[in-house]
């Protein structure tokens, strides 16, 4: 048996998602007492796969002529790569090709699935994995009762580690059936940091009262190389674009630092954003729920805070 | 144009989550049940949005008991033509995509939609499972759906930008913000959901792959340190000294 991980390349590179995914799955190996494996396809340089064996990966499996979209070839291909190495736990990171590709994989194997795993599995008294569940409201503890397990990871839970190790790569082939979805076109937007990958995040609310005052926002966020966010109500007001609405029905991100300005904290704001490590609340109104689930707050109004803020950041970065 | 729209009962979005039987089970006591808001906000309004421009039918489909019902009524008030319950306490991701596999294999649907997750298990499960048991294509998280010469055009939310694929023939699709707006049912659509099918239909045999063990609550916040909002240079140096979050 072995464990082996889906690494799934953006561009040609390893996200730092795909690192920790390598670095969970040779955790779990070494749990397990056997060796980590990794699959990936497309054009990937030396120096990329190299990545994966620095961060855990004995063998890499590499379909090199293999680019597609289509989650049903990735998973054949990943379900071919397991048979190639006898793995008996596969692992992906819960990114937007996993949640696609990991589903697939265990109705394929029957496989019990847990996605959003947020820490390691334990083995005693049956394979447990840790998960978020009530959009980061509570905890639970799956069970999976399967011979073969897949398990996807929420990103930003563990950090990846360099452990220096090569790993050999071997050539995948095998049939991944026919593409079925095509790529037609992708927009980039240029100059903004992705909201579900950053690391920092400057989210503002109503509090802000109109569109035009998000300058200070957007130049408290590029000083601290952080992405810009919003809450649910500036969305739908279309004060903000909607890829930007954190929250239950919105995205739901896990940063090291969260500020939220001008935001009251609705319980459904809350669940979007509590997996935050830091929260810092800045607000006019001292009773606002929000404060609850902060580590740090500012009292006061959001016109005076944030350039004041911004001055103290500047002379901080010297 | 056939389409199958998958549907599943969660806890309303205010709802504040506590366990019961020793953090084994989540306490339904005075908790308000909703249409998992991805499902009917976006899978189920874009789905009839398609229909009332290209004709066709509207199918929901949900695995559960009895108490499933009423959410199941307020998705024909919104448009749904007909319903179908499989009648089995929903278990698993596995097993739940095992009934709706089951049902829709030999009715031809030109499209299962469903919304990207459910706001309780947080899965983003079912619809991939449903697309591998019956090898139909699957996007994800998409939020744009449009239909022209059998086929589909759907844009999704990539890392940093917009990803525009195309689809031929039947897939599975998980929808997310951005497919549509939300529909409130009128009294008309009430009144007429009373008397559209709703159908029962039996289980089939299928054994789940996991189960839960045990929930718990995150641990409560330490509390907030209040800054005084004239020195924000000593939020600056907590956030680098104490949290060292810069």
């Amino acid at each position: 048996m072995s464990v082996l991980v889906f690494s799934n390349p953006n561009e040609g590179s390893f996200a730092k998602s795909a690192l920790e995914a390598c670095t969970y799955g040779a955790k779990v190996a070494k749990a397990l007492g056997t060796d980590c494996h990794a699959v990936t396809y497309g054009q990937v340089s030396d120096a990329e796969i190299a990545k994966l064996g620095a961060h855990g990966a004995t063998v890499v499996h590499k379909a090199g002529s293999l680019e597609t979209p289509d989650s049903g070839q990735l998973s054949k291909l990943i379900a071919t790569a397991a048979a190639a190495c006898n793995a008996d736990v596969i692992l992906c990171s819960h990114d937007l090709t996993g949640k696609a590709v990991a589903p697939r994989l265990s109705a394929r194997l029957k496989a019990g699935l847990v996605t959003g795993a947020n820490a390691l599995p334990t083995t005693d008294g049956g394979f447990k994995v840790n998960k978020p569940v009530f959009s980061g409201k509570a905890f639970a503890t799956e069970v999976i009762t399967s011979a073969k397990k897949v398990i996807s990871l929420m990103p930003n839970s563990i950090p990846p580690e360099n452990t220096g190790g090569t790993a050999q790569v071997q050539e995948l082939a095998g049939d991944f059936g026919a593409k079925k979805v095509t790529v037609k076109e992708t927009k980039k937007r240029t100059g903004t940091i992705s909201l579900p990958d950053a690391e920092k995040v400057v989210s503002a609310g109503r509090g802000l009262k109109g569109p035009e005052n998000w300058g200070m926002i957007e130049e408290l966020a590029s000083l601290l190389g952080a992405a810009t966010a919003c809450s649910r109500p500036v969305a739908d007001i279309g004060w903000r674009p909607h890829h930007e609405h954190v929250g239950q029905t919105g995205v739901a991100i896990r940063p090291n630092l969260y500020f939220a300005i001008g935001i009251s904290g609705a319980i459904q704001h809350l669940a979007g954003v509590n997996g935050s490590k830091v929260i810092v609340v800045i607000n006019t109104d001292p009773e606002a729920p929000f404060f609850k689930a902060a580590d740090y707050g500012v009292v006061g109004d959001a016109f005076q805070v944030v350039p004041k803020l911004t001055e103290a950041l500047k002379a901080f970065k010297g | 144009m056939k389409i199958l729209v998958c549907l599943s009962k969660v806890p309303d979005t205010t709802t504040r989550i506590a366990f019961i039987d020793n953090n084994t089970k989540f306490d339904e006591k005075d908790v308000q049940f909703i249409i998992n808001p991805y499902d009917e906000w976006y899978a189920l309004v874009r789905g009839l949005e398609l229909k009332e421009a290209n004709t066709g039918t509207v199918t929901t489909i949900t695995v559960g008991g009895a108490d499933t019902d009423p959410i199941i009524r307020k998705a024909l008030a919104i448009g749904a033509d007909d319903a179908v319950r499989i009648d089995s306490p929903a278990s698993d991701a596995y097993s739940t995509a095992f009934q709706i596999a089951e049902y829709a294999k030999d009715k031809a649907f030109d499209m299962i939609l469903l919304g990207k997750e459910t706001i309780d298990y947080n899965g983003s499960q079912i619809g991939g499972m449903v697309a591998e048991m019956l090898d139909l294509p699957f996007i994800s998280l998409a939020s744009k759906l449009d239909i022209a010469g059998g086929k589909a055009t759907i844009e999704c939310d990539i890392p940093g930008g917009t990803q525009v694929l195309e689809v031929e023939g039947a897939f599975v699709l998980s929808a997310a913000k951005g497919m549509a707006e939300q529909r409130i049912p009128n009294m008309r659509g009430i009144m007429a959901a009373r008397s559209k099918p709703l159908n029962v239909i039996p289980a089939v045999a299928v054994e789940p792959l996991t189960k839960t063990e045990s929930y718990q609550l995150p641990p409560a916040k330490a509390g907030v340190k209040l800054v005084d909002p004239d020195n924000m240079a000593e939020l600056v140096r907590l956030l680098h000294e104490e949290a060292k979050a810069i």
